[in-house]
């Protein structure tokens, strides 16, 4: 016990000795939190939009309104020929255009299918896919009102149209705000990157100076060592998690449905994780410039592959299987079933043992390489 | 400043190559890591929402009702996971996320349709997850507006009034990328967020490094001047990632199929601005910290994060407040994407994105100045100190 205290005094003296690592290891993650808990946002609205009507009839124009008036489209310009939508697709300046050829309001009056065209830039990804998903409901949907109207006055044929109605009920996000979803996330990524980061270059530092021939010369044990370089990181990391849930409640709003305390309990089982895959880095690279381009070649898939954004059941199998050996990937469902769905022990408990069970599994490999080194 | 002595450059460069080249498997990394990435990223990613896990709770269990459930069973939007008796049981498998959405037909329905009234079903959504479940939404309204047409042709069939023509249908077409292919979508995001990252993090070390070993004192002591050496150690990392830029683009084009619609010179432009102003931010990194741990913790801190979110990779720019656009002008990665975007998917000239390699160029310069004063600053506080 008293070695690693004394280890402990050494590594927070280390820590102590860059007075620039304190403020970046405290107030980075609150700063990366508010900027991402406000950029983080796919409620698409506005989508910049340019209008062709190159049939200026009344039917034309209706369906135009329809557009406009739903709010999801911002109308950047109106043009009169085909051509020009060009240039505002080429530059950027616009996302969507609606084309009503000419023609469209004779069609309808005779009473022959018309068509309106929806162009999309299809490189800019997620507008694109939503706004033309808007488009094509907006579209269906006054085609249909039109359809209804048309029954109205046929009403003594005793046809009456149904309508099959949903009720949509949005159960913990009733405001369906992304805000909600990504703040967790933050998060579990400020915690992984912190904790990686750090205990990756924990033992190769030692090595590079030439300080760890000295450690081992001493009377202290391996486990010793470890737990006293990984401890001060634990605290970090939970230093850390309490602003951001702070900041995430207070300045966000975001909700804490379930238990604090085993928020914070799962927070150490991830930890675990973390920690140990920092560990494993810091084993097996020679400098610094190594165990840090190893670890981004940890951390990156992590982020990709954890439903972070995006979501797993869309992966080809072999990734989704992949993903089961992703740490984050439980821990995102864990904050986010704690914070948002209330969720507890009953509902929590397979993902707990799945982070135990790799963070066993990754700590013990990364000790055991570590005591290997060492002889 | 005087003229800058290009023959110093020389010798700062060549001992930054040995240094390099002493550390395979670093060098390894720089140039592969992001191929890598790309392709694992490149086949397991797409920005569709399709799929979406779905339990269903049939209290009516009429063949009209199981038609229904089969038109949502049917789609590739939602996979039913699991059939349920009671609705108190949607709870605990939301909650453990075996599921996203639930659909409750109530036990009238049948009926309801038959009498020719309008039953209404519930439709449970996950709204933890706001993206999914936005569009979950939209795709169950979508299933139900044409389970109603159908209902209600057929209804007209039976009198024999059929033949009813839709007013107008929808016509889309998807410019740039006809298919919708999300390996399109996501590539010139995906080499934008790695590329940056890979680079600030590579010369993130540059200067720290000589600090932390206390070679620094014999460079400042020397007649070396600090754009002589900032320019040095930059121009190796430059050549390497330039290297894995065109690997990349290579994977893009065999695997992907993403070829380089416009100019290759033009692209090529682009690609020196973005990745001396990555490695830019990285020697500045480097210039103003003293222990490689900060210099490693600043460094990913201001990538990873910030470019995934703040580029425009995923969340749109013009979506965010106001602030937080002005704040997405210090990621160089955001004016990569618009002109990669617009190079290799769309294959336009220079008039669309000039003012993008503007800002590129100002941000790569004012990096390197800013690193350039720093280590000034600091050779000087060193040298005085001595002196005292």
């Amino acid at each position: 016990m008293k070695a690693i205290l004394s280890i402990l005094k050494k590594e927070f003296l280390h820590l102590r000795r860059d007075p620039r690592l304190f403020p970046v290891i405290f107030i980075s993650p609150i700063l990366q939190l508010v900027l991402l808990g406000y950029a983080a946002n796919l409620d698409v609205k506005n989508i910049p939009s340019v209008i062709c009507d190159m049939d200026r009839s009344a039917a034309g124009r209706a369906l135009i309104d329809d557009f406009v008036n739903s709010g999801y489209f911002s109308i950047e310009a109106r043009v009169e020929r085909m051509d020009e939508i060009d240039r505002f697709l080429d530059h950027g300046d616009a996302v969507m255009a609606f084309v009503i050829p000419r023609g469209f309001g004779d069609r309808r009056a005779a009473g022959r299918e018309a068509s309106v065209m929806i162009i999309a830039d299809g490189s800019e990804s997620q507008s694109a896919t939503i706004g033309v998903n808007y488009a094509t409901m907006i579209a269906a949907r006054a085609a249909q009102s039109i359809v209804l109207e048309s029954f109205e006055r046929v009403r003594g044929l005793g046809v009456r149209p149904v309508l099959v109605g949903s009720e949509v009920r949005v159960w913990y996000n009733p405001e369906l705000k992304s805000r909600n979803f990504m703040v967790p996330g933050v998060l579990g990524l400020i915690l992984m990157i912190m904790t990686t980061v750090l205990a990756s270059l924990g033992v190769v530092r030692e090595r590079e100076t030439g300080t760890m021939e000295q450690l081992i010369v001493t009377p202290i044990r391996p486990y010793q060592l470890i737990v006293g370089k990984l401890l001060p990181f634990v605290v970090i990391g939970l230093v850390d998690a309490t602003f951001v849930i702070t900041v995430a409640r207070g300045w966000f709003g975001v909700p804490i449905r379930g238990s604090v305390p085993l928020l914070y309990a799962l927070c150490l089982a991830f930890m675990l994780n973390t920690l140990g895959i920092g560990l494993f880095i810091s084993t097996i690279s020679r400098t610094q410039q190594q165990a840090m381009l190893t670890s981004l070649f940890f951390i990156m898939p992590q982020i990709l592959l954890s439903g972070f954004v995006f979501p797993i059941e869309n992966m080809p199998k072999f990734f989704q299987v992949v993903t089961h050996v992703i740490p984050i990937r439980y821990f995102f469902i864990i904050i986010r079933g704690i914070m948002l769905k209330g969720a507890g022990w009953p509902e929590l408990w397979d993902k707990t043992a799945a982070l135990l069970v790799l963070g066993t599994v990754i700590l013990t490999l990364s000790v055991a390489r570590f005591q290997k080194k060492l002889d | 400043m005087k003229a800058l002595p290009l023959a110093f450059i020389g010798p700062v460069m060549r001992k930054e190559f040995r240094q390099i080249r002493r550390d395979a498997r670093s060098l390894v990394f720089m140039i592969f890591i992001p191929a890598f990435l790309l392709v694992m990223f490149g086949f397991a990613l797409n920005f569709d929402v399709k799929h979406i896990p779905l339990a269903v709770v049939d209290q009516d269990g009429s063949r009209t009702s199981r038609g229904l459930v089969d038109k949502f069973g049917t789609t590739e939007y939602f996979d039913i996971k699991a059939v349920l008796d009671r609705t108190g049981e949607i709870d605990g498998l939301m909650a453990r996320e075996r599921i996203r959405a639930a659909l409750v037909i109530p036990p009238t329905f049948s009926e309801d349709l038959l009498a020719g009234r309008s039953p209404s079903v519930q439709f449970i959504i996950d709204g933890a997850n706001a993206m999914s479940g936005t569009t979950a939404a939209g795709y169950a309204a979508a299933i139900l507006q044409s389970y109603s047409q159908r209902v209600t042709l057929e209804a007209l069939d039976r009198r024999g009034l059929g033949g009813a023509v839709r007013p107008f249908r929808a016509d889309v077409r998807v410019w740039y990328n006809p298919e919708l292919r999300s390996a399109r979508f996501l590539l010139p995001g995906l080499m934008a967020f790695i590329l940056m990252v890979i680079l600030t993090t590579s010369t993130a070390f540059s200067i720290v490094r000589e600090k932390e070993r206390g070679t620094m004192e014999q460079i400042n002591v020397s007649p070396l001047p600090p754009a002589a050496l900032i320019i040095g150690k930059l121009v190796p990392y430059a050549l390497i990632s330039l290297a894995s830029a065109h690997l990349v683009l290579a994977l893009g084009w065999v695997l992907f199929g993403v070829a380089v619609k416009g100019s290759y010179l033009l692209l090529l432009l682009m690609m020196v601005l973005f990745l001396v102003s990555g490695l830019g931010q990285g020697i500045l990194i480097s210039s103003i910290t003293r222990t490689q741990q900060v210099a490693f913790l600043i460094s990913v801190l201001t990538t990873i994060l910030p470019t995934f979110i703040l580029s425009g990779f995923v969340f749109p720019v013009r979506n965010m407040p106001a602030v937080i656009q002005l704040v997405t002008y210090f990621v160089p990665a955001r004016y990569f994407l618009v002109a990669l975007r617009a190079i290799i998917l769309k294959g336009v000239g220079l008039a669309a994105f000039w003012d993008q390699a503007l800002f590129l160029a100002a941000f790569a310069v004012l990096t390197l100045a800013l690193s350039v004063a720093m280590l000034r600053r600091g050779g000087r506080d060193r040298r005085t100190r001595r002196a005292r």
